[in-house]
């Protein structure tokens, strides 16, 4: 096995060895950079930034048509057709009503899944950064379900929320009656934000941990010596010691959140009615699912998206650089 | 109040705050395998045993006997109370709130039985046969093909691609360089999500719709993947590679034969990184991949679990073999990935 990785490592560096070595000779040893730099770059450029630049331009035209010169001009129309509410508060009253139905829901996820989880996470990494037997293994079982594909999550969970799944069977058993988990709107709005915080959970608690053996333990010690109480060490050292990794894991957990929906889409696909629609499922349904697809409301959809997420991602680097300086 | 979260233990006492401790990882313990667990044990039940309520933990199912004129298989049941307890009989039909059952060697007498008083008899089935279908009947190794082709290429595409950009940016004084490192980086704030309508214009011009490839090109740059080794490579030394040059090696061999051994480190983490996310990936392949003969795992998942509302048995067993990979790498791999994600902090 490692003799023919190590064939297949050697033979790749043949095969490549003579067009480099002729590059090299033609371009001088500096263009090489770029040589280095070339596929990269072609394919952020392809599949990134022309995009965006694309998007613009869907989000301005309309029809059903893929192609740019088949679509006629219609400039603010998209944003006109989605902004069109009267009032933003209640969806009920927007033309799109849907739209709006999906940045509510959106909203209340991120709130409610960023909030749960974090708390969550920071509880199960203080308790793992205990000096407790066993730690290993109860890092690695938080963790496992991270690594699940989002179909094999929500299909887990549609196994245990089914009508007659093992959820109903224990609580009818404590006589407490069952319930249609899936079918019911308030319920069906729990378990997506209950299923993702179980799926990307021990993520942040690893970051967490991480981010608790970084500080050094003589902090504590001489918390200790002056009989400092612990839910004071924990307020007054632990948390703002902790603060950037907390940052950086609120930020990167808030972008995930809002790009919510593999798990979702599989579990409830939006339902019951658009129960637990999120913005991305809208912006899907709208752009590939329904005919006739309607790009220019899709692109427009996304480029609003775009906006929060870039704001995000800029905070999400300021905190790493906080966090890099810090640490 | 907050002790038993934060409390480092005394040497000897194992005080309420470690029970405490102990009763939240528990209780996480119990949370995040059990779904699991339960999965991976009701995918051994046969179809009857899964329509059973309330479900049992173990895969026991329902016992049928085939009994002289009747066509179909009749189920057996332990008469527990009422006058014929303690016999086996199996059952005809059911009329309210009683049963008309016979017994096997007197197919001709019929008896009422109260439905309380009888319980089915059950034995262990280890239903193979879910597992089997799901090759023969559903064609599961094409997806599996199709989903190992498509991480496979992306990986090792992704680790080269990645890791020359890196190359450059680590070991090279060139300008531009700082324009090119922000260009890279800010690809992070505009994940695919929110350019999917161009990215399919893109794709589907370059005529990839409906192969492996419309999911391959599009991922095979990261910039977390670049950053990720451009920092490690600059920990190498740079007199190493000027060593390496002062013997005439080409550019290309100081890459290949020094840089990327040394990071060999980075590179496992990127690699593991990689398989997930594409062994994982949903959303783009649903919108590129429409064909089944093209689906990866996770689409064809998905379509089962639209189409097979009821055919549990099978498309649990799909889910299990669906996860099975992953969970393999990570039993071998647990302490490598953990570490590997919370030093780099990218998912």
């Amino acid at each position: 096995m490692i003799g023919a990785v190590r064939l297949i490592y050697e033979g790749a560096f043949n095969l490549f060895e003579g067009p480099m070595r002729w590059l090299q000779r033609s371009l001088g040893t500096q263009r090489m950079v770029w040589v280095f730099l070339l596929p990269n770059l072609l394919i952020f450029g392809l599949f990134t930034y022309l995009p965006i630049l694309l998007n613009a331009w869907y989000a301005g035209t309309s029809g059903d048509r893929i192609l740019l010169g088949d679509r006629p001009w219609v400039g603010a129309a998209n944003f006109a057709t989605l902004l069109d509410c009267e009032s933003y508060l209640n969806p009920n009253s927007c033309r799109r009503d849907l739209f709006w139905r999906a940045v509510h829901n959106t909203g209340w996820f991120v709130v409610l899944q960023v909030g749960f989880m974090v708390l969550l996470s920071l509880i199960a990494a203080l308790i793992l950064n205990r000096n407790i037997p066993l730690k290993g293994f109860f890092r690695a079982v938080f963790f496992y379900p991270v690594l699940l594909s989002p179909v094999v999550v929500a299909l887990i969970w549609k196994w245990i929320l089914q009508r007659n799944g093992v959820l109903n069977a224990g609580l009818d058993w404590a006589g407490m009656g069952t319930v249609n988990w899936l079918l019911d709107p308030n319920w069906a709005f729990f378990w997506i934000v209950f299923v993702s915080i179980w799926a990307n959970m021990g993520f942040y608690v690893l970051i967490l941990l991480a981010g608790l053996q970084a500080i050094p333990s003589d902090v504590y010690e001489a918390a200790e010596m002056d009989g400092t109480p612990a839910w004071r060490r924990l307020f007054r050292i632990t948390l703002p010691l902790l603060t950037p990794t907390l940052l950086v894991v609120m930020v990167l957990s808030l972008i995930r959140a809002v790009q919510a929906f593999d798990e979702i889409y599989v579990l409830t696909g939006g339902g019951p009615g658009s129960a637990t629609l999120l913005l991305i499922q809208y912006i899907y349904d709208v752009g590939f699912a329904t005919r006739p697809r309607q790009f220019g409301l899709a692109a427009a959809a996304s480029l609003m998206m775009a906006g929060v997420l870039m704001v995000l991602t800029l905070a999400q680097l300021a905190a790493t650089r906080k966090r890099g300086e810090d640490g | 109040m907050f002790r038993w979260i934060i409390a480092r233990r005394g040497r000897e006492r194992f005080d309420l705050t470690d029970w405490m401790a102990f009763g939240f990882l528990g209780f996480g313990v119990v949370l995040m395998l059990g779904p699991v667990l339960w999965l991976v044990l009701s995918s051994f039940k046969t179809e009857a045993a899964l329509q059973e309520y309330p479900p049992r933990l173990l895969p026991l199912a329902p016992q049928f006997q085939d009994v002289a004129g009747f066509d179909a298989p009749l189920q057996r049941f332990a008469v527990t109370g009422g006058e014929h307890a303690g016999r086996e009989l199996v059952q005809i039909r059911r009329v309210g709130l009683n049963a008309q059952m016979i017994d096997p060697a007197d197919p001709d007498t019929v008896l009422n039985v109260n439905i309380a008083d009888r319980e089915p008899v059950r034995a262990v089935e280890i239903a193979q046969e879910n597992y089997t279908t799901v090759f023969t009947r559903f064609n599961f190794a094409r997806y599996f093909w199709n989903s190992t082709f498509i991480t496979v290429v992306a990986t090792v595409l992704t680790v080269l691609f990645n890791s020359m950009a890196a190359f450059a940016l680590a070991k090279y004084r060139f300008t531009g360089r700082t324009v090119v490192f922000v260009l890279i980086i800010a690809t992070l704030m505009v994940p695919p999500t929110v350019t999917l309508v161009p990215l399919f214009l893109v794709v589907s011009q370059m005529g990839l719709i409906n192969s492996p490839w419309a999911v391959i090109w599009p991922a095979i740059a990261t910039p977390t993947g670049v950053f990720l080794l451009r920092q490690y490579m600059l920990t190498i030394p740079d007199d190493l590679l000027d060593a390496a040059r002062m013997d005439n090696a080409s550019e290309w061999r100081v890459y290949w034969k020094i840089v990327l051994p040394l990071s060999a480190p980075a590179l496992a983490v990127l690699v593991i990184f990689s398989v997930m996310w594409r062994w994982n990936e949903f959303l783009w392949p649903l919108i590129v991949l429409n064909r089944s003969e093209v689906f990866t795992l996770q689409l064809a998942l998905n379509s089962f679990q639209g189409e097979l509302q009821t055919s549990w048995a099978n498309l649990l067993a799909m889910t299990v073999l669906t996860l099975l990979p992953i969970t393999l790498v990570f039993a071998f791999l647990q302490r490598f990935i953990t570490q590997g994600i919370a030093q780099s902090g990218v998912k």
